[in-house]
């Protein structure tokens, strides 16, 4: 019998059968619906990608006002636009290793400050034109020319100089950095011809697919390029289109009516409910992506570690993770790092939710007493709110005079957050350790939103960076985990799980902690089964 | 005749200047909100070099009355500008979403006001018994609830349990008029609950006023059938007050419909508008909010103007 289902499901993969053909088949020999569904799964996978049909997307995070100029992405939607279009030199992997993209392979001096990456040959842009190391080059500037708007100009500040070697593109720092290679995988930095200088939004690149039509915060539609380099790889639909929907039930009851093959963001509160659906499947995957609140350590009452302990120990993190999250999470340590991070030190203990704890190191800050204010808005998270409420909660039990003011959604990135001394956000996250560090605890970050100013902090950045013997950085990384629990401003009770949904018709799924779905490129790595 | 044409002409010129008006106040208003539009874009990953650099590049050290000015100058020559946000061209993205706002208030017109006038006309002619309750109770629990919950009502039953039509309304210019119908068949369902209510209600009210009249006790006398006696005779008498009612709805389907264009994802003027008054990409809102302003301006002249044809002692005055 095995024998002869082995037989059917390969015929299926071969389109020699159709599904609901295979699934009669199946139940005469008398085998369930469901165990004949992952047989066939397990057949698509050994059959290796499926070419053709139409890859729908519904997704939320697109506007009206979105544009293709990748300097200026910050939201969800043209994400999967550039993904479509665009490539980087390397991308990150799912095991958080490098896999090479346009750069064909990179080398670095012994103390990090020089960075070759060799450029592929006979690549074209989908314009017809050869992409070249000078194109790279161009690119870079774009993005870290002093009058640039990019998103990625942050990172991009530590670079010295940058040129063309012959086929070669090479970086100069001004301080080693041994994660140099993972900072180039970032979105932004999108190849284009010319750099992008000409036209930036012209969604001209590398990727699998070309635009067929933008209609911004509506949908977006991509055809495959027959002359794609890497086509055993990607774009496998011959065409892949996006819906922006951006309403939490618009997008489930498209997925459940079978108008798009996958969703992002799946709301925790349908998750579970959504998952009993037969036809497809909810796929939460733990990222680095985490809920935060956040205090200025330079302004009182802040400025008082045992003040900062105090509330540290206030917070049920499980009841968080429960009620917020409704368990798609892991709980937070204070420390803006998790066992997604390569050279995570999984020895530091976890702070444990202690009222006892709490007003203790409340009784010794000395606090006089006057309500300590919270701001928070809907907008700082899904579900703030609610996790600033049961905060509130807990505090009280243990004698704090914690107090929620609510914040408008409308302005609260530029007139609550990183201006008021205690409020809620949110960080999704870096590929490794240094960029989320440097990013956001170094004293001269500009998203230094705990203003955490440590000198021996930023020491201790600076040498992690430029250390190439893994054991050392690791032990490094350790310590300045140890030190932003400890003294820092940080107050993380949970890491959010990436929730989203797939149809089973969808082939080449697999999970990806460095974004949501398959980190952006589900899409373009996924194929349609019939 | 003559009248009408001066009241018009009145109108009009008294339109225009309210939408100069409006377009101070929607400039001002944008300005008043905190953040800007470069701000907005960057969200939180702004730093202080990419802001500077976006507003000097967009134009925004310059005060609040030069662009001002310089908006109007355009406007006034008939050039809406380029959206702050994309660098598109507005009068094109605007156009597209002005024809699919204007698409799927057409259709829901169609259905909602000769339906809510034949309910009201229904209601009249059996006051007080079970088909006048049933119309109201149903029209009176479908305007109650909010609309966004009959969109997910409708979804629900409709395209996951039945399979029918569609939950996603996105249309687009290469679809068919069939497939445009079926994409918008279930919003457009939404917006005939939502609308019915207010116009059957007015009408039942309107011709139950005009029936008291001596005029009718006559008609009635003559042994006319009850519903000719309200079509022929009490609907004429009663159009002022159920036309006034029927443009506020029109008026409604055209710019009040951002819910019901969010659940359904919709590409009309109202998810359009609410995106770029979020990035605080005030050119796209100046054009959006005139539109709108237009429209409102325009069907309560018409409402007016109907008015007066249809009552001889307006048309005549003292």
């Amino acid at each position: 019998m095995q024998d002869e289902l082995n037989h059917l499901s390969t015929r299926v993969t071969k389109g020699l059968l159709t599904r609901r053909q295979f699934f009669g088949r199946a139940a005469a020999l008398g085998v369930t619906v469901a165990a004949a569904n992952s047989m066939l799964a397990s057949a698509a996978k050994a059959a290796g990608p499926v070419k053709g049909g139409t890859m729908k997307l519904g997704a939320s995070g697109g506007e009206s006002t979105d544009t293709q100029d990748p300097t200026l992405t910050t939201s969800e939607v043209p994400l999967y636009n550039l993904r479509h279009w665009g490539e980087t030199l390397v991308d990150v992997t799912e095991t958080g290793d490098l896999d090479m993209r346009m750069a064909e392979n990179v080398e670095s001096s012994a103390d990090a400050k020089k960075w070759i990456f060799k450029i592929r040959k006979d690549i074209n842009f989908s314009n017809g034109k050869t992409m070249t190391p000078e194109d790279v080059l161009m690119t870079m500037q774009r993005h870290s020319s002093e009058d640039s708007q990019s998103g990625a100009l942050g990172i991009m500040r530590g670079i010295e100089n940058m040129s063309v070697d012959g086929e070669n593109f090479v970086v100069e720092l001004a301080i080693g950095n041994a994660d140099l290679p993972y900072l180039m995988a970032d979105y932004h930095l999108m190849i284009q011809p010319g750099g992008g200088f000409d036209d930036p939004g012209a969604g001209i690149g590398t990727g699998p697919y070309t635009i067929e039509f933008d209609e911004p915060g509506v949908r977006h539609g991509f055809k495959r390029r027959d002359d794609y380099w890497d086509s055993e790889n990607r774009g496998h639909a011959e065409f892949s289109e996006q819906l922006v929907l951006n309403d939490a039930t618009a997008r489930t009851a498209a997925l459940q009516s079978g108008q798009v093959n996958m969703i992002n963001r799946v709301d925790p509160k349908v998750a579970d409910l959504l998952g009993r659906s037969p036809n497809l499947t909810v796929k939460s995957v733990t990222g680095r992506g985490h809920y935060v609140f956040v205090m200025h350590t330079d302004t009182a009452p802040f400025d008082n570690n045992d003040l900062r302990l105090a509330l540290k120990y206030a917070v049920n993190r499980e009841e968080m993770v429960k009620k917020v999250l409704r368990g798609y999470g892991t709980i937070g340590n204070d420390m803006p790092i998790n066992g997604s991070y390569p050279l995570f030190d999984d020895t530091i203990p976890q702070r444990a939710f202690s009222l006892e704890k709490a007003a203790e190191h409340y009784k010794k800050s000395g606090h006089d007493g006057s309500p300590i204010i919270l701001r928070t808005a809907d907008g700082a998270f899904p579900g703030a709110v609610d996790a600033a409420a049961l905060f509130q909660q807990s505090a009280q039990a243990a004698g704090i005079p914690l107090e929620i003011k609510r914040e408008p959604n409308d302005g609260y990135w530029s007139e609550v957050w990183n201006v008021q001394p205690f409020c809620m956000s949110y960080w999704s996250g870096r590929p490794v350790q240094d960029q989320m560090y440097s990013t956001a605890y170094l004293s001269t970050a500009d998203w230094n939103e705990t203003r955490f100013k440590v000198s021996e902090f930023d020491e201790m950045v600076l040498a992690a960076r430029a250390e190439v013997d893994e054991a050392k950085r690791k032990e490094i990384y350790s310590k300045m985990g140890r030190m932003v629990r400890d003294d820092g401003g940080l107050i993380l009770p949970m890491f959010n799980d990436f929730v989203d949904a797939v149809d089973n018709n969808v082939g080449g799924y697999f999970d990806d902690p460095n974004g949501a779905l398959m980190n952006n490129k589900a899409p373009i790595k996924c194929w349609i089964n019939s | 005749m003559h009248l009408i044409l001066k009241l018009v002409a009145q109108r009009i010129a008294l339109g225009l200047l309210l939408l100069i008006a409006a377009s101070i106040l929607i400039f001002v208003g944008t300005s008043i909100l905190p953040g800007d539009v470069a701000q907005s874009i960057l969200g939180q990953t702004a730093t202080p070099e990419a802001l500077a650099n976006m507003r000097r590049e967009l134009g925004l050290n310059e005060p609040v009355l030069t662009r001002y000015f310089s908006w109007l100058g355009g406007f006034l020559q008939g050039d809406l500008g380029t959206a702050l946000t994309n660098g598109r061209d507005i009068a094109e993205s605007l156009g597209g979403r002005l024809k699919n706002t204007l698409f799927l208030a057409f259709w829901a017109a169609l259905i909602s006001v000769p339906l809510a006038i034949f309910l009201g006309l229904l209601a009249v002619r059996y006051k007080d018994r079970w088909p006048d309750k049933l119309i109201s109770a149903v029209t009176l629990a479908t305007i109650s609830v909010p609309e966004f919950m009959i969109g997910y009502i409708l979804i629900y039953f409709v395209t996951i349990k039945w399979g029918v039509f569609s939950s996603v309304a996105i249309i687009n210019k290469e679809m068919l008029l069939g497939e445009k119908l079926n994409a918008i068949a279930v919003p457009v369902m939404v917006l005939t609950l939502v609308v019915l209510a207010h116009m059957m209600r007015m009408t039942r009210a309107a011709i139950l006023n005009v029936m008291q009249s001596a005029y009718i006790e006559t008609a009635e006398l003559k042994g006319l059938g009850m519903l000719k006696i309200i079509s022929k005779h009490a609907f004429p008498n009663a159009v002022a007050p159920i036309v006034n009612v029927v443009m506020l709805n029109l008026a409604y389907l055209v710019v009040g419909v951002v819910v019901v264009e969010v659940v359904f994802a919709y590409p009309g003027m109202g998810q359009y508008l609410v995106d770029h008054v979020s990035k605080r990409d005030v050119p796209v809102v100046q054009a959006c909010g005139l539109i709108f302003a237009a429209v409102y301006i325009g069907l309560n002249l018409i409402a007016d103007i109907v008015s007066i044809l249809a009552n001889p002692r307006l048309r005549h005055p003292k």
